[in-house]
């Protein structure tokens, strides 16, 4: 299949995932779960990374500004800055595509080729919608919350790191971090995680839902989920970049 | 009654199945048999809706099926229970859950009014204790019980089974068979079960149909398969030796 066909079915797939829930009330708590699997059961990792690479940054930042005539919080600025605009969102959302992004792909194409969907279908369920649509909307309901905690975490640890190390002192980071802030910053990242948690839930359910042949072809399914979500999330980082920063 | 009238299906150039006409009566076992790769599941599904066919009717009890749109057929849908090849449970939920879904889609029951009627489904298939448990906590025969649970939860018209003794060992097969084949007279419903395996035919099937590489080669009663002269049925009949000894 070509490019043009996948897009074909991926737009004939949102449209069947987007049409009207049959019975509210299963919908409204299959998303509560999914808030939970997707997002809460995210929380973990994305704090870990947060702490370590908001240590790293500092440590970096510290290390390449080492000049007397540079003051010491443009470490605590240029660390928040970097959180901020690309980190929290854009690398934070790469890594969930693939913990997130396996996950999906791996659970719907499993539902397909143990006839789970047929299942469904022959009840009269719209598959594509019961299944999908509660993972659409609770990650992108979620993802600001992981993006902000991923923020304050980074922050956190950059400081912990920097007076750890005495590299930089915790009054200067955190005047540093403070200095020249632009809230619009914050926004943007959030505006793109939306972009991103759309393009993870619907590429892995796209790639789950087709799948046709057994474990193995789950697997593939799997590990295109991850390459495509990956991809598709670094050319939105550009184009949204250069539309609200450009 | 299940009616097919012509019907064919083809994916991409490869054609499944040629020109199919078949009736399924009511309160009967009705069996469609042939080889693995003949076309048996893609007919099946056919009937179902899962696949759309290419040519042909497919007749509900008067009701042409094939020519509904999504909600009239979804009406239809509320009558069917199907039990999939390998269940199809669904594994993230229990099997008290699993099979009060149906429940939970079409009816506006009360929660206690859905559990005595899940307990009494899974009574009926003599599975007992087992409402907490996941699908991967029973066994392959339990898990097809589980199946026919869920299937008869909304007292359906229309049963179509897959191969429901696939994969089971000789004695839960009959088991199974013997299930459905109560549970079809019982409540009177149109049965249609896919199978290669021809214990069943000879335990079950009232109405035979036999599919050779997706053309309707035979149909017939389980008495008249072993006096036919038409030798793809033959050969598919008596490849087994056992079966070859009983050949009149
Ligand atoms: N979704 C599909 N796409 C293409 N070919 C299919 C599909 N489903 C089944 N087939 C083909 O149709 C033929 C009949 O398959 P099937 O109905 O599964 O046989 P069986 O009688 O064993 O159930 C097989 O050759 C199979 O390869
Ligand atoms: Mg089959």
């Amino acid at each position: 299949m070509n490019f043009f066909s996948h897009m074909g079915r991926y737009s004939c797939l949102l449209k069947k995932v987007f049409s009207k829930p049959e019975k509210f009330s299963i919908y409204y708590r299959r998303t509560i779960k999914e808030i939970d699997n997707l997002g809460i059961n995210s929380i973990g990792i994305v704090a870990i990374i947060s702490l370590f690479m908001g240590a790293v940054i500092t440590i970096q930042t510290a290390y390449n500004t080492e000049n007397p005539f540079l003051p010491d919080y443009l470490i605590g600025l240029t660390a928040r800055d970097t959180l901020l605009l690309e980190f929290s969102s854009t690398i934070v959302c790469l890594i969930l595509a693939g913990k997130v992004g396996s996950n999906i792909a791996s659970e719907i194409g499993t539902m397909r080729v143990t006839e789970q969907i047929d299942a469904l279908e022959v009840m009269g369920v719209n598959s594509a919608s019961f299944l999908i649509l509660p993972k659409v909307i609770g990650f992108v309901f979620i993802i600001p919350f992981l993006v902000v905690i991923s923020m304050f975490i980074g922050i956190v640890g950059g400081m912990l790191a920097g007076s750890i190390s005495n590299t930089i002192s915790v009054h200067d980071y955190v005047y540093g971090i403070q200095y020249a802030f632009m809230p619009f910053y914050v926004i943007y990242a959030l505006i793109k995680s939306l972009f991103f948690a759309f393009i993870i839930t619907t590429v892995s359910s796209y790639s789950g839902y087709f799948v046709s042949g057994g474990a193995l072809e789950v697997g593939k399914a799997s590990t295109r989920a991850v390459v495509n979500s990956s991809v598709l999330i670094l050319l939105f980082d550009l184009l949204l970049t250069q539309f609200l920063l450009g | 009654m299940i009616e097919l009238r012509n019907i064919s299906k083809a994916f991409a150039e490869k054609q499944v199945l040629k020109d199919v006409s078949a009736t399924f009566e009511q309160g009967k076992v009705n069996l469609i048999i042939g080889q693995s790769g003949s076309g048996k599941t893609v007919l099946l599904k056919s009937i179902v809706g899962l696949h759309d066919i290419d040519n042909g009717d497919i007749v509900y009890d008067n009701r042409i099926f094939s020519e509904m749109n999504f909600k009239a057929k979804k009406n239809i849908r509320k009558e069917i229970g199907m039990l999939f090849q390998g269940g199809a449970l669904f594994d993230s939920v229990t099997i008290e859950e699993n099979v009060m879904f149906p429940l939970d889609l079409f009816t506006n029951m009360q929660f206690d009014e859905k559990i005595e009627r899940v307990n009494f489904c899974l009574n009926r298939v003599n599975l007992e204790n087992v409402n907490k448990l996941f699908p991967s906590e029973l066994s392959g025969g339990m898990q097809k019980r589980a199946a026919i649970a869920r299937a008869i939860a909304l007292n359906p018209k229309y049963l179509f089974c897959d191969e429901p003794n696939s994969g089971l060992d000789p004695k839960t097969a009959i088991v199974i068979d013997d299930l459905i084949k109560e549970i079809t007279q019982e409540y009177n419903i149109t049965t249609i079960i896919n199978t290669h395996d021809m214990n069943s035919v000879i335990r079950i099937g009232d109405k035979i149909v036999f599919i050779f590489q997706g053309v309707k080669s035979w149909e017939g009663d389980r008495k008249e398969i072993f006096n036919t002269n038409n030798q793809e049925l033959n050969n598919f009949v008596f490849a087994n030796e056992f079966i070859k000894k009983m050949k009149p």
